[in-house]
């Protein structure tokens, strides 16, 4: 099932005045439920606009973006019967745990919007909004007024998720800039968004510290079914993804699964390096060495040589 | 960074860090109020009184006070130095105002009491004991304060403020807007400051010096400091705001809190003992204080009747949380 789709996108900063921006230009694509995608691109081509227009914080100048399946607010080219068809069934959508599919650009879908599709930005420091770390946490369920109870057993599950749980009652000042990026991941995370998007959220990690990340991302992936998308620069996290969008400029030049790292030349032109060992073996492979393409790993470089 | 004394907490387990934040927030406006019920000198003497009267009401009244802070201070587990610490920001203050009064002490000066003076200033009993009392008001008046700031966190500060000003609803006041632009205020300060030594250092390894005496060039040296401070802090709450969206916050939809605040026996038996301690007071400072009394009582039934509310409503919730 679908969940982010996004319809010839454009969005400019500062419309209309001199210093308007182009930061995403035309781009379409959709997510699927259970996706695990990343988002590269080098500075400035737009990431962290498409991570703003997936929860509603922008919208679109032209083009839209919806979020969940099926669409009841969004005047669509369907028959007087069909679009009746499919008010009735958007409850029962909802009971099923089904999203109707929204419209970022209208203003009262934003609160379920949010609560389906959690984004952790990308400096920590603006992101912490009370002076104890459990406090910040607890943020996003206070917003959608859980019980006392409810609230403190996710505060506690997403701290523990992040290795924070023995820091709950310290001032997230103190912290380093990763501890910051645990906190602000677990801020999100308490939300139980179906989506979740860390835009470089793990960039101050050490290597250990993301792996720890990384590996409770994917396990919620896994086992919780939960979409993550997330934008990096760094190859080697894009290519643990199922399926990598590469952006240049504010346009998609890349997007597929893992094939897309052959498009050596592509990758460059973004402003990008492949992973390590597609470049050893790409290295290799020039000089004459019998190596197979769309190596990407280490463990399958080693296991080839 | 660490002398903000608002986010001063002393992350420590005690009695009074459990206590209800409303309960130390009313003994702490209690204490305000009693402290400046004690008459000055030259008041209590204009009414009348003797210096040795006024000495023994002063020892009571202080000695009384002195007591409720020290135990506030042992059963709170705060080391006493740190207590302390919060004196030195207002030392110049302190000295600059006990030499005020000391040498230009206005009050009556009996007939028998050491005298001394010099071109314009003057000493004599009543203006040292005058100066003495005053500086000790001012500590008092600092550590009370103090002790609450380092016992609770600035989140159940928040929490109690906006609890005690719940009546306020009742006039369309936006209690939980305002309590959350506090604590986010809060939340900002260390991140400013921070970012204010970043600046500076980053100005004076591009050579700027701010050690210069002259107040007008030192003024000058602020500016390279000030713009791009305020840039980050419109940076920083654009940022903020983002995130608090992205976060589902929404004004108008009702939050609910992690944490509540309950007021618990302990709470009102503390009470009870400050107001009693402070009727003790009261009732020792004599005759002068009849006016300021029947003020006092009116604050401290404000405060109460806010208290009321703050648990009434906070019961009322219980219930409908189920
Ligand atoms: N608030 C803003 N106002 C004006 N222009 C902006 C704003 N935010 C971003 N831009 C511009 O939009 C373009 C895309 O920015 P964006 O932040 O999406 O890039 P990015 O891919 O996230 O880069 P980075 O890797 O540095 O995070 C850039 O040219 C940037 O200068
Ligand atoms: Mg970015």
């Amino acid at each position: 099932m679908e969940i982010i789709r996004f319809e010839n996108v454009k969005f400019k900063y500062n419309a209309g005045h001199i210093d308007e921006v182009k930061a995403v230009d035309g781009i379409s694509f959709s997510v699927k439920e259970g996706e695990f995608l990343a988002l590269c691109g080098h500075n400035g081509s737009g990431k962290s606009t498409l991570a703003k227009l997936m929860n509603g914080l922008e919208v679109p100048s032209s083009g839209n973006v919806y979020i969940g399946g099926m669409d009841i607010n969004e005047e669509t080219k369907l028959t007087a019967s069909e679009k009746v068809g499919q008010v009735m069934l958007a409850p029962l959508l909802m009971l099923g745990g089904e999203l109707p599919r929204l419209n970022t650009k209208i203003k009262k879908n934003l609160f379920e919007i949010r609560k389906t599709v959690g984004v952790v930005f990308q400096n920590p420091d603006n992101q912490m909004v009370a002076t104890i770390i459990e406090d910040d946490v607890a943020f996003g369920p206070e917003n959608l007024g859980l019980k006392p109870k409810e609230i403190r057993q996710r505060v506690d599950w997403a701290l523990e998720s992040v290795g924070m749980l023995e820091y709950k009652e310290g001032a997230p000042f103190r912290l380093s800039g990763g501890q910051k990026q645990r906190i602000a991941i677990a801020g999100v995370l308490a939300i139980k968004p179906k989506v979740i998007v860390l835009d470089e959220s793990t960039s101050m990690l050490d290597p250990s510290g993301r792996q720890e990340v990384l590996d409770v991302i994917k396990r919620l992936n896994k086992e919780e079914g939960m979409t993550v998308i997330m934008i990096t620069h760094f190859m080697e996290e894009a290519a643990m993804c199922d399926r990598v969008i590469v952006l240049k400029e504010g346009k998609i030049l890349l997007d597929g699964g893992r094939e897309i790292f052959k498009e050596t030349e592509k990758i460059r032109e973004a402003g990008l390096e492949l992973p390590i060992a597609a470049r050893v073996a790409f290295r290799l492979k020039e000089k004459g060495m019998d190596i197979k393409d769309g190596i990407v790993e280490i463990g399958e470089l080693v296991e080839r040589l | 960074m660490k002398d903000i004394s608002l986010g001063q907490y002393y992350p420590i387990k005690s009695p009074v860090h459990r206590l209800d934040p409303r309960t130390k927030m009313i003994a702490v406006i209690l204490y305000i109020i009693t402290l400046f019920l004690i008459p000055m000198l030259p008041n209590y003497i204009n009414n009348g009184g003797t210096l040795h009267d006024y000495l023994i009401i002063a020892a009571v009244c202080y000695g009384l006070i002195f007591i409720l802070l020290i135990v506030a201070i042992l059963f709170s587990r705060v080391p006493i130095l740190r207590v302390l610490k919060s004196i030195k920001g207002i030392l110049f203050l302190l000295i600059f105002m006990s030499l005020i009064s000391m040498f230009f002490y206005g009050g009556p000066i009996s007939e028998g009491s050491w005298q001394w003076s010099w071109w314009n200033l003057n000493l004599s009993t009543e203006s040292l004991i005058n100066a003495g009392i005053m500086s000790l008001r001012l500590v008092l008046l600092i550590l009370g304060p103090t002790i609450l700031t380092l016992t609770t966190t600035p989140t159940d500060l928040t929490a109690g403020i906006e609890s005690l000003m719940s009546p306020l609803k009742l006039i369309k006041f936006p209690v939980r807007i305002f309590a959350l632009i506090m604590s986010l205020a809060l939340s900002l300060i260390p991140g400013l400051m921070d970012e204010t030594a970043k600046i500076i250092n980053a100005q004076k390894s591009r050579g700027a010096h701010f050690d210069s005496r002259n107040l007008f060039k030192k003024a000058k040296a602020m500016m390279p400091i000030l713009i791009p401070l305020f840039i980050s802090a419109f940076k920083r709450a654009d940022d903020l705001a983002n995130a608090m969206d992205s976060r589902c916050f929404n004004s108008s939809k009702k939050r609910t809190k992690m944490k509540r605040l309950s007021f618990k026996a302990r709470d009102l038996s503390l009470l009870l003992f400050v107001a009693s301690l402070i009727g003790i007071i009261v009732y020792r400072g004599g005759l002068y204080m009849q006016s300021i009394m029947i003020g006092g009582i009116v604050l401290g039934g404000v405060a109460v009747v806010f208290m009321l509310f703050g648990i009434i409503e906070s019961v009322v919730l219980k219930r409908t949380d189920g």
